[in-house]
């Protein structure tokens, strides 16, 4: 499978992800969003460092393309600890205003 | 003899200094004491150097004042024939209305007593340093420091603020003229790399016509301002709002000549440059006209003797201009006689009327203060020139010189002196003779002047009356004695020939026949009961002094007022500050606006945030594009 | 070591006077402070010390390149003495009034004096400007706290405008520092900078414009007027006696030897907007009503006319700025000390409000018009010496310029004298009413400023002679290019 489709396939989630954050209000929707376009960057990243090793030119030293897997898993990592530090954000203030809509969150201006 | 020539200005230095320090302890007979007895030691030093001959070409140098690498102004003296005879006035009348201060101030409480005494020793002081320096700076010290004591003594009755506009008037028009001096000063530093009358005088041929030209006019300047000629002359009428002696002193006798001993100093500058000769005679003589027109109808005995003085001073400047330096000199020095003893006159008057100085509410006060109006008749004889009056022998001569340089001059100062006369007589006439027309309690209060007062007076007319027997032309007999005794510094005015001698014998009939017509005239108009005082048509312009002061007012003072406060609230306010204070409030504006960006709302700042990612790449892939444009604009 | 003294003394003696919670500890002790800094520079300055104690150097920031250096010339050693007599006279003349927090007000006015000092004596870019703003921080805090009801407003402008200033002059600093052969900050390494033409213009605009806005020149003098007449008068002698000197000293230790070239293609303009300087403020001055504000102005008439001089590069104009710079210390410092008699008694500064108070304190009035005469540069008060030379300077630079700057001589005697009358002169009004003289300090203290103005304008030698190797040493460096 050429790798223009896993491309064209995480370009999609990212704009998907990108939309999402931009038009929707509620929290978890954007939350949901974000992790979207990790993913996206995510599917990106595996899909390239597989590809690598096959485009490699006959003859040549066979590339280990592993690198770009484990910093899926780094990611993957961080996404959750985000998710964590995230959902707490969103229950706090779900309780102090009794909303997930993120236009409520401009306490901090004036 | 270097130690006694500073003790002739420092002495009155040193009784400025202990009867101003000391004027609340001193009573009013020790501080006139102490004032007066120091300028008496100063003029009997000042004889001591006139009768040893102590003259010298060269200038007693005391220290140096400022130096540098381009120019020395040393503080040095300067005692020569023409130094000494203005030294002689200063101190001699000086001595005279000093005493005569002692009565005619008493009633002032005693620290004000001595404060008056006080400035007048330091203007003695100034006025001797002025005559005294060897230099242009030093002269220019003395210029501003009388100047400043003029000042001071105008508005000596500082309660009046009329009195002190009158004090910062003369002291700001001094000023106008001063700047010409000391552009003149800085001229003749940068030409010569000295100020000192020794260099510049020797090396004068060493001038361009332009460059003596130039500073003549600026020394001139200075002189306008100072001797109160045209168009600076508006302060001396007003400077009369100080004590009379000081209108004596100060308004008569010494300071408004010292334009006149400044010209008379730099003769060998002014004799380069026949320009400015011609300026100062068109100035002096134009002045003395307008000044005795204005004399005419002046109801204030002390405004008449202002212009009278203002026109006299405008004669020595004609004889100036036409190269009679010594003529313009000996005429300061019989006016000083003859004013002084006006002005001390008039004070005396002034005290016998209880402080009155209007002379229509004057009149037939010849029984009541004899010893006044004998005097006061000598004064007016001699400065109309009666024959053989000091004031006859030196206008005579500055006739002569005008008659000797041109025709038109020597009538048009014929008319001036014509002039002359006929406002002193009317003053004379009004005071004197007629009837008493002032109120019933000032003809009760009147009384002649006590011992102080008249004692100056009587020796002042003495003086006025033989004090030109030192320069009496020769046809009837006398000899040049004053030119003589001046020639080592001034150049002795060419006496005419004898072709002349006959016009002095006219000159002499016409004087006399004029007079007489003069004195006739005058006793019909003036000497009468009732007299009113007011004037209509051109009679009123003159009375109203040409309406010159209020031309100022409307040409100079107002638009000058008005632009200080345009530039106050406008420029300033509106403009300087309003360009600073903008630059302030602009940022403060860009501020506030751009602090609406932060709206607070989650959702734009990503909006934001994806829209410059997204740019950021179009920029990034795009850069070879972008320089290559960039470098095409620039 | 006298050198570090004159920095050390104030400078320490602030510091302890923080602490004083008395104001009559901390007015005695600021006055033995001043004192003791006097008699160091009088020292000095009659050699009973050794010349060597004029100097001072030991490393400072040596990555930067920056020793702590302090050198004297003739002026700086004139300029040192001004700073400590106007201290020493305006402790005697506030001697008797009780300040809100003195401790902290007497260790900030020390603070401001260290720092001038070290503006006068620094010989190092970095020092230097350590000094120039340690100096303007104490001034902040001094007019912002003690004053008018204006004061922050006034105090922020005075700030923001200096400060920006100063900043110019660090960028100046720090490029000039790059363009050293040995990559330091000493003077005589900026001396010996290899600068183009036009990088040489650009610096000396940087620096010339930081040091224009303390003078302050036209148009940068907005933030004077308001100043004084906002800040407590003690702080404003201390303002226009000394600080607005730092300007004019910089442009000739810091300007001048720095920038010949650039000082010499500039002259015309600077000396342009000298004489605009000296003729606006003057006309301005003629229509003012508050005492505070005719005296801002009049200073800044006269700094117009020291700035001018300075780019003449002439002989006379060069020695006359430098005793100007002195005998103007010390004369606006009696004009101010009347004004704050006045305030303090009378209260109000509306020249239309007073009047008549030759009646009612002669003492005062007599002061007065010696100051006000100072102001006029009447011959015989020190400050006639400094004009004439001036003028004399500008006259020779161009004749033309020289008779325009004259006429100010005219305004000054107009506003001067305006003031004189309208306060002194005439009737009493109601605020002078129950006018008392002048108390027994303030009148200590000007007189000791009466004697300085008398005597220097009788006999200037002694101040002419101290300046004198300045005056060579900043006309050699300009007569070089001028060649």
């Amino acid at each position: 499978m050429p790798v223009s489709y896993y491309i064209i396939l995480a370009s999609t989630l990212f704009c998907i992800g990108v939309a999402g954050v931009l038009t929707r209000r509620n929290a978890i929707i954007i939350f949901m969003c974000v992790e979207l376009m990790l993913n996206a960057v995510n599917l990106l990243l595996v899909a390239f460092s597989k590809m690598q090793n096959i485009a490699t030119p006959p003859g040549g030293v066979i590339v280990n393309g592993a690198d770009a897997q484990i910093f899926v898993f780094f990611i993957m990592v961080v996404a959750a600890a985000e998710v964590s530090v995230g959902l707490a954000i969103i229950v706090m203030m779900y309780r102090n205003v009794h909303s997930i809509d993120i236009n409520f969150l401009n306490r901090l201006k004036n | 003899m270097n130690a006694l020539v500073l003790c002739i200005p420092l002495l009155p230095f040193l009784g400025f200094l202990i009867v101003g320090l000391f004027r609340n302890k001193l009573s009013r007979t020790m501080s006139g004491i102490l004032a007066s007895g120091f300028i008496g030691i100063s003029f009997i030093l000042t004889l001591v150097i006139f009768f040893s001959h102590y003259y010298s070409a060269n200038a007693i140098t005391y220290f140096d004042f400022i130096s540098n690498s381009q120019y020395n102004i040393s503080f040095s003296f300067q005692v020569d024939q023409l130094s000494t005879l203005f030294m002689l006035i200063i101190t001699g009348v000086g001595f005279l209305i000093h005493v005569y201060s002692t009565a005619y101030m008493r009633e002032e409480p005693p620290e004000h007593f001595a404060r008056y005494f006080a400035y007048l020793n330091l203007f003695v002081f100034s006025m001797l340093l002025l005559v005294l320096g060897a230099n242009y700076v030093i002269m220019f010290i003395g210029w501003e420091g009388v100047g400043i004591c003029s000042y001071l003594l105008i508005g000596f009755w500082f309660k009046n603020n009329q009195f002190n506009y009158a004090a910062r008037k003369a002291f700001i028009m001094n000023r106008i003229g001063d700047v010409g001096f000391l552009l003149a000063i800085f001229w003749i530093l940068t030409k010569f790399g000295s100020a000192d009358y020794s260099v510049v005088f020797s090396n004068s041929s060493t001038l361009s016509v332009a460059d003596v030209t130039g500073i003549t006019i600026l020394l001139f300047v200075g002189a306008i301002g100072k001797s109160a000629q045209i168009p600076l002359y508006t302060w001396l009428p007003d400077a009369m709002a100080g004590p009379t002696p000081v209108s004596a002193l100060i308004h008569a006798a010494t300071m408004v000549t010292a334009g006149i001993y400044m010209i008379a100093r730099s003769n060998v500058l002014f004799s380069m440059s026949p320009v400015t000769m011609d300026i100062v005679a068109v100035i002096g003589l134009a002045t003395a006209i307008l000044a005795a027109t204005i004399a005419l109808f002046q109801n204030d005995i002390k405004k008449v003797l202002a212009y009278s003085t203002v026109s006299q001073l405008g004669f020595m400047f004609v004889a100036l201009g036409v190269g009679a330096y010594t003529t313009g000199v000996f005429h300061v020095m019989t006016h000083s006689f003859f004013k002084a003893l006006l002005f001390l006159g008039a004070g005396s008057v002034i005290h016998a009327m209880g402080g009155e100085q209007d002379i229509t509410k004057m009149g037939g006060l010849r029984k009541k203060i004899p010893i006044t109006y004998w005097t006061f008749l000598i004064a007016v004889l001699a400065i109309s020139g009666f024959p053989f009056t000091s004031g006859f022998v030196s206008k005579d001569e500055i006739l002569m010189a005008a008659y000797a340089h041109s025709q038109p001059l020597f009538w048009l100062t014929t008319f001036a002196a014509v002039l002359t006369a006929l406002y002193m007589f009317r003053v004379f006439m009004l005071v004197f003779l007629g009837g008493f027309r002032g109120s019933e309690e000032q003809q009760h209060h009147l009384h002649e002047s006590p011992p102080a007062m008249t004692i100056p007076l009587i020796i002042l007319a003495v003086l006025a009356a033989v004090g030109g027997f030192v320069q009496l032309p020769e046809i009837f007999g006398g000899h040049d004695y004053f030119n003589e005794f001046l020639a080592p510094v001034v150049p002795a005015f060419k006496h005419v020939g004898e072709s002349l001698a006959v016009q002095e014998y006219y000159l002499l009939a016409g004087t006399v026949v004029g007079l007489l017509i003069i004195f006739l005239l005058c006793k019909k108009w003036y000497a009468v009961k009732q007299f009113e005082g007011k004037y209509t048509g051109i009679k009123n312009v003159l009375a109203h002094k040409w309406y010159i002061d209020e031309l100022y007012d409307a040409i100079i003072v107002n638009p000058f007022n008005n632009i200080a406060g345009f530039l106050k609230s406008i420029v300033e306010k509106s403009g300087i500050d309003g360009i600073v204070n903008g630059v302030g409030r602009f940022i403060q504006y860009s501020s506030r606006q751009v602090r609406l960006v932060q709206s607070g709302m989650v959702g734009n700042y990503i909006l934001i945030m994806v829209l410059s990612i997204t740019v950021l790449f179009m920029v990034f892939w795009n850069q070879d594009l972008i320089i290559g444009f960039l470098q095409k604009i620039f | 070591m006298i050198a570090l003294l004159l920095i050390l003394i104030p400078f320490l003696t602030g510091l302890a006077a923080f602490f004083m919670r008395e104001g009559k500890m901390a007015r005695n002790w600021s006055l033995f402070s001043s004192l003791l800094t006097l008699l160091c520079i009088i020292a000095l300055i009659t050699n009973s010390v050794s010349a060597s104690n004029a100097s001072f150097d030991i490393a400072w920031l040596p990555f930067l390149g920056s020793r702590f250096t302090l050198a004297m010339t003739g002026m700086v050693k004139m300029l040192v003495l001004l700073n400590a007599i106007i201290y020493f006279i305006v402790f005697l003349a506030t001697f008797k009034r009780a300040f809100v927090q003195p401790g902290r007000f007497f260790g900030l006015m020390l603070l401001m004096q260290a720092g001038m000092m070290g503006v006068f004596l620094a010989a190092d870019g970095l020092v230097f400007y350590f000094f120039w703003e340690l100096a303007l921080v104490p001034a902040y805090f001094l007019c912002s706290q003690w004053g008018n009801e204006k004061r922050i407003q006034a105090t922020f402008k005075f700030f923001v405008y200096t400060f920006l200033g100063s900043l110019l002059m660090l960028i100046g600093m720090i490029y000039l520092h790059g363009k050293t052969p040995d990559h330091s900050y000493a003077l005589q390494s900026f001396m010996h900078a290899n600068l183009s033409l036009s990088e040489e213009n650009f610096l000396f605009w940087l620096f010339f414009i930081a040091f224009a806005i303390k003078m302050p020149l036209f148009p940068f003098h907005t933030w004077q007027p308001f100043a004084y007449e906002q800040s407590d008068t003690s702080i404003t002698i201390v303002l226009s006696s000394v600080m607005v000197k730092m300007g004019l000293f910089a442009v000739l230790r810091w300007i001048l030897p720095i920038f010949p070239h650039a000082a010499v293609s500039n002259s015309h303009i600077i000396i342009i907007l000298g004489v605009i300087s000296l003729l606006y403020a003057s006309v301005i001055a003629v229509r003012q009503n508050d005492l505070k504000r005719l005296i801002a102005y009049s200073s800044i008439a006269h700094i117009g006319l020291m700035c001018a001089a300075i780019f003449s590069g002439t002989v006379p104009g060069m020695q006359g700025v430098m005793v100007q710079m002195f005998n103007h210390g010390i004369i606006v410092a009696g004009l101010w000390i009347t004004v704050e008699v006045i305030e303090t008694q009378y209260g109000t500064r509306k020249i239309s409000e007073l009047g008549g108070l030759a009646q009612k304190a002669p003492v005062l009035a007599t002061l007065l018009m010696i100051m006000a005469l100072g102001n006029i540069a009447l011959p015989l008060t020190s400050a006639f010496v400094g004009e004439f030379l001036m003028f004399s300077g500008l006259f020779q630079y161009s004749i033309i310029i020289g008779a325009v700057a004259l006429i100010s001589i005219i305004l000054s005697a107009i506003y001067t004298l305006n003031m004189v009358q309208n306060v002194f002169y005439g009737h009493t009004l109601p605020a002078t009413q129950d006018a008392i003289d002048i108390n027994r300090n303030a009148k200590f203290a000007m007189i000791i400023l009466t004697v300085l103005i008398l005597f220097l304008g009788f006999y200037p030698q002694p101040l002419l002679h101290l300046v004198n190797d300045s005056v060579q040493g900043v006309l050699s460096g300009l007569n070089f290019v001028l060649k």
